[in-house]
């Protein structure tokens, strides 16, 4: 017999009924959309479930509209684009950032707090702060369109995140753990390599999932540092679709579900895990 | 016994059998270890050095340059000189009315999304908090939103908005609400609410589930407490829940406020900042003078006012943590 805690029961199914329609319709209805002919998508019957389902948007996304330079579907260009720099800023994020983030967490030096606060202060700034002076920099460095120059931009934010939530993980694992390894023999890395680590490994993989699809979401920075489809990323690719003179529904509404679904997957997936660092962290 | 100064010892004591015969070599073991100690800073130093030295290139030199760039001068235009002007850029922002429309338009935008967005949460987290069947799988559900693309969200909502095809005309005019269409982006005053709801959409999950791991810890025995004492539900969530969920609404508002603040890529895409400059945010009125007008310097003195303005809320936000962490030790 389950209890009530606020909500009696009808009510509860009411409200649940209500909640879950808000959350879930606009999707459903982006997803239908995507299944159903342009013919249909513009007769002015909207129909919910599609009327004559097709495949042949998410066809079109991989084979067609090609890059003149690359000779490739421009879709296929960002999605490569948008994996490989997402890739490089989780790898970098979290080699430079998981040990100064151990730093924090357990060693007392002076300028730690400081230090520590001013981090987190910079992932809290809007990215529109740094764009200009970035900018600047990327234009002399002729890091403008490259993967190389998107990736750097990204770890000013993803650096500090990752530093921010990994302190706050070490700080769950308890410190006799460490100490009695030393006790036994470890210096102080060798006990975090073998004792710390390991037991930090589900905080390090959520942390890397967020980072990834922190890069995967950016918008701002690779609208202004990218040129071309040397670099263009899937937002990118997402947003030209409003930009042109006829709009082709049927695309945009398919590959914004094709750039959704990796994300989506992985949340499923980890919920518990991603629940517990975006709560542990309070961040993103 | 005496005891020594970290918990290393009582570690080491339960690691090795026996009692207080071996715990002479223990002891001796802890203090060549602790003797040790002071190599932390030298360590704390290697640790830190490659991510100090990154966030000090990518981050703080070009900080700093922003700071120089708002002192001057700065065309993109027009190469070349680049005089400083002092707090020129500064006032000049301060006097432009476009810039305090744009102000009044993201406070509108912020206080908005971030109120609606937590009147929802909280329904939210207070219904996944009860015990129904399939409440696991409606938690990981309702991820979605949170978890797509904010791109693939802003076309979604592009598509049901859209005046000729959209759902949302289509729906309203069927259920006889309205008669005639709307365009819902390109009237002043629908721009700013249609922008908005596609944003509460997008970020109530991430609303709802930091309240419900503020409500999970609250036991059972407290409403059950509270119910015999003959409190009805509703007072029960006012007077006992709701005190006990401040710390977390408290986290949950600032860090959404700061995250609202700096919004771009929806408004970018639903409406480019118009109609009139309806939903020209803070963000997007920056962009625009520095990426299309080349106005570097003062796009600079404008992210300087932003920085500001973070950094008051960032102060907020570390507060909001210090008193949840003060509450999660008192529970």
């Amino acid at each position: 017999m389950s209890r009530a805690r606020l909500v009696g029961r009808p009510l509860l199914y009411i409200l649940l009924a209500g909640y879950a329609a808000f959350t879930f319709a606009p999707f459903l209805w982006l997803v239908s959309s995507s299944l159903q002919t342009q013919a249909d998508l513009l007769a002015g019957s909207v129909n919910v479930i599609p009327l004559r389902p097709t495949l042949e948007h998410y066809v079109r996304l991989f084979t067609s509209s090609r890059d003149p330079e690359f000779q490739t579907a421009t879709f296929l260009l960002a999605a490569r684009n948008s994996v490989l720099v997402a890739l490089a800023t989780t790898v970098i994020s979290m080699l430079l950032g998981t040990p100064a983030a151990y730093a924090f967490a357990r060693l007392r030096f002076w300028g730690s707090r400081p230090l520590l606060l001013s981090s987190l202060t910079l992932q809290l700034l809007p990215s529109i702060v740094l764009v200009i002076p970035l900018f600047l920099i990327m234009r002399s460095l002729g890091l403008i369109n490259t993967r190389t120059g998107l990736t750097v931009a990204y770890t000013v934010f993803s650096l500090p995140f990752v530093i921010w939530i990994m302190h706050g993980y070490f700080r769950t694992i308890p410190q006799d753990l460490e100490d009695a390894a030393r006790i036994d023999g470890c210096t102080r890395v060798g006990a975090l390599w073998r004792v710390t680590l390991p037991l930090a490994a589900p905080g390090l993989a959520a942390t890397a999932v967020f980072v990834f699809f922190g890069a995967w979401d950016e918008f701002l920075y690779a609208l202004i540092f990218t040129t071309s489809y040397a670099s263009k990323t899937l937002p990118i690719a997402l947003a030209e679709f409003i930009g042109r003179f006829t709009i082709d529904w049927g695309a945009m509404t398919s590959g914004a579900v094709v750039a959704s679904l990796p994300p989506v997957i992985m949340a499923l997936l980890f919920q518990r895990y991603l629940v517990t660092g975006l709560t542990a962290g309070g961040l993103r | 016994m005496r005891r020594p100064k970290s918990g290393a010892f009582s570690a080491s004591s339960l690691h090795r059998e026996g009692g207080a015969a071996s715990a002479l070599p223990g002891l001796i073991h802890v203090a060549s270890v602790l003797s040790r100690e002071p190599r932390e800073g030298v360590l704390a130093v290697w640790l830190l050095l490659p991510a100090m030295a990154a966030i000090g290139a990518v981050a703080v030199f070009p900080l700093v340059q922003s700071l120089w760039m708002s002192l001057h001068r700065v065309e993109l235009a027009l190469p070349g000189a680049r005089p400083f002007v002092g707090v020129e850029n500064y006032l000049q922002a301060l006097q432009n009315p476009d810039f305090w429309k744009s102000v009044g338009v993201t406070v509108y935008f912020t206080v908005t999304s971030v109120a609606l967005e937590l009147v929802l949460g909280l329904v939210g987290a207070v219904l996944l908090n009860e015990e129904f069947r399939g409440r696991q799988l409606l938690r990981s559900l309702v991820l979605v939103p949170w978890a797509m693309l904010t791109l693939s969200t802003a076309l979604m909502w592009f598509w049901i908005y859209n005046p000729t095809y959209g759902i949302l005309n289509a729906l309203l005019v069927r259920m006889g609400v309205i008669h005639a269409p709307v365009v819902w982006l390109g009237d002043p005053l629908w721009a700013m609410p249609a922008v908005i709801v596609a944003d509460v959409w997008k970020t109530t999950p991430f609303m709802t589930l930091l309240l419900l791991a503020g409500l999970q810890p609250i036991p059972w025995a407290l409403y059950e407490a509270a119910a015999v004492d003959g409190a009805s539900r509703w007072q029960v969530f006012r007077y006992v829940v709701l005190p006990l969920l401040r710390p977390a609404l408290l986290v949950a508002v600032v860090l959404r406020s700061l995250q609202a603040f700096k919004v771009f890529d929806m408004i970018f895409v639903l409406t480019s900042g118009g109609p009139a400059d309806a939903t020209q945010v803070l963000a997007l009125y920056t962009y625009q003078q520095a990426f299309r007008y080349f106005h570097v310097g003062y796009g600079s003195a404008l992210a300087w006012l932003i920085t500001l303005a973070t950094l008051a809320m960032v102060v907020l936000y570390l507060r909001a943590l210090q008193a949840s962490a003060a509450a999660e030790e008192i529970a």
